[in-house]
């Protein structure tokens, strides 16, 4: 059975001009909902640079992408946003009422009057290895996460990469399976070293074999693979496998967005610049994933988007209420709020 | 300065390499099949070729972050190279690459 949640705002993305619309929106008592693809907030700068650091952002000579993230979490903590991450919003609908119906694929349904699409440069999704073929097996016996460890139980499993989510897997899912192969281009690992030590005394015991090298062809039909050919420096091997598992990090896809109806300029979302309204009304589009003439795609642009976004979006939620505008640094209202009064 | 880029087509095109940029701008520059989603943070990957043999001194070998992050595509060979570690200089001149299945667009 799916779950339902009802809320003022569905915001899409968790990166930094997601992040920042909490603030804007929370300012104007709007309750908000996030949804995210990653397993954490911060969208690009979590995902792509969390060490490097930024320095056009106002007020901080220089921030990384993770302390910036972090600071947005501090300053939207007193509104309470809730998150729902790892999932991928697939389809929103328009209701009769001017609501809107979302979908995700974790089998949720959102209802909101106000859709938020903070979506940037597309939603994070595994890097698929070149390998022909690959798509026709992919979540019947290529999996790139673990979402059910009964799914290995008794299998051949092969595990290709050389971060912590391939060292991770290998040492959780060893006692279950029938054998299981881990595969790395070279024999230095980018893992907590902890994980590769222990990985390397279940090598010596014999308990799992490692390969130097890179997957090739696969080999099955129906979309069950019996076999995964390598490309070793000591020649070409074929593995038995009957699950393979490639972990090579993330890329970002479009995804779903572009199948929303909404009208588009190339990859991203037309919206107009005062309120960075979709085509359609009640769908707002901030941040990477926009577009209107002289567009820049920085944080700094998003956050300008998020506060005009929000005043909008409040004309939405609360049609008969009056916005008085008002400054943090004077307004005792906005101080309770955000719990310094 | 003239670079030469094989793209996954097989297709080779003639580009004009500019001192200071680095290879994967002026490839992207070009509008070749080349993602280089990180814009040259070195953390995508995305930006992979293969340095033609007679260039592999010339253009030298990639740092430790660069290896690991050479983990993330699966098409590695002894010759990979991420284009947005090369800088152009005129030591570098004629320099031939390939772009790598994995460097391609969705
Ligand atoms: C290496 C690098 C350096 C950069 N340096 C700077 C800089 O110095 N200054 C600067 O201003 N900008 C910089 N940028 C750009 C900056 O990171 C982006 O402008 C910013 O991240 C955009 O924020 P966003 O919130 O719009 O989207 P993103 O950060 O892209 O976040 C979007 C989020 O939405 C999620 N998502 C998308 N679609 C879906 C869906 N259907 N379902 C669920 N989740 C979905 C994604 O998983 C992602 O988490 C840099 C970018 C990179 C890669
Ligand atoms: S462009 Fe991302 S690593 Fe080169």
């Amino acid at each position: 059975m799916s779950t339902e949640i009802t809320t003022d705002v569905v915001v899409i993305g968790a990166g930094p001009c997601g992040l920042f619309a909490a603030f804007e929106l929370g300012l104007l008592d709007l309750k908000c909902h996030f949804i995210d693809i990653l397993d954490r907030p911060g969208g690009q700068c979590a995902e792509l640079y969390p060490e490097k650091p930024i320095y056009d952002i106002p007020g901080f000579p220089v921030v990384t992408g993770q302390d910036l993230t972090d600071n947005l979490m501090a300053q939207i903590a007193p509104f309470a946003p809730e998150f729902h991450f790892n999932r991928m919003v697939n389809s929103i609908e328009k209701q009769e009422d001017g609501s809107f119906k979302l979908e995700t694929d974790a089998d949720e349904i959102f209802h909101a009057k106000v859709v938020v699409i903070a979506a940037g440069g597309g939603s994070f999704q595994p890097k698929r290895p070149p390998v022909e073929g690959i798509e026709a097996f992919e979540n019947k016996s290529v999996f790139y996460s673990v979402r059910k460890m009964d799914d290995f139980r008794d299998q051949d499993v092969v595990i290709v990469g050389g971060g912590d989510s391939a060292l991770d897997w290998t040492l959780n899912l060893q006692p279950i399976v029938r054998s299981l192969t881990l595969v790395h281009r070279r024999d230095a690992f980018k893992a907590a070293p902890a994980s590769v030590n222990k990985m390397k005394e279940m090598v010596a015991e014999g308990k799992i074999n490692f390969l130097l090298g890179q997957i090739g062809k696969l080999d099955g039909e129906n979309g069950q693979i019996n076999h995964v050919h390598l490309t070793t420096d000591a020649g070409d091997l074929s593995v038995p496998a009957t699950r393979l598992l490639p972990f090579f990090g993330l890329t970002m896809k479009l995804g779903p967005v572009a199948d929303w109806g909404l009208e588009l300029n190339d990859n991203t979302i037309k919206v107009d610049t005062e309120k960075f309204e979709t085509s359609v009304p009640g769908i707002f589009a901030i941040g990477d994933i926009n577009w209107y003439p002289g567009k820049l795609k920085l944080i700094l642009s998003g956050f300008h988007e998020a506060a005009l976004m929000a005043q909008a979006a409040k004309k939405i939620v609360s049609p008969d209420e009056r916005v008085v505008f008002q400054y943090t640094t004077s307004s005792t209202k906005l101080q309770k709020k955000l719990g310094v009064a | 300065m003239k670079i030469q880029v094989t793209d996954q087509a097989g297709d080779v095109h003639e580009l004009e390499g500019l001192e200071g940029w680095r290879a994967m701008e002026v490839i992207r520059d070009w509008g070749l099949n080349i993602k280089a989603e990180c814009g040259g943070a070195l953390s995508c990957a995305t930006c992979h070729v293969y340095v033609d043999k007679d260039w592999m001194d010339a253009v030298g070998a990639p740092s430790d972050e660069e290896e690991d992050m050479l983990d993330s595509v699966g098409d590695v060979r002894s010759n990979s190279r991420l284009s947005c570690q090369i800088l152009m200089s005129d030591a570098l001149d004629g320099l031939k690459l390939t772009l790598a299945p994995s460097a391609a667009k969705d």
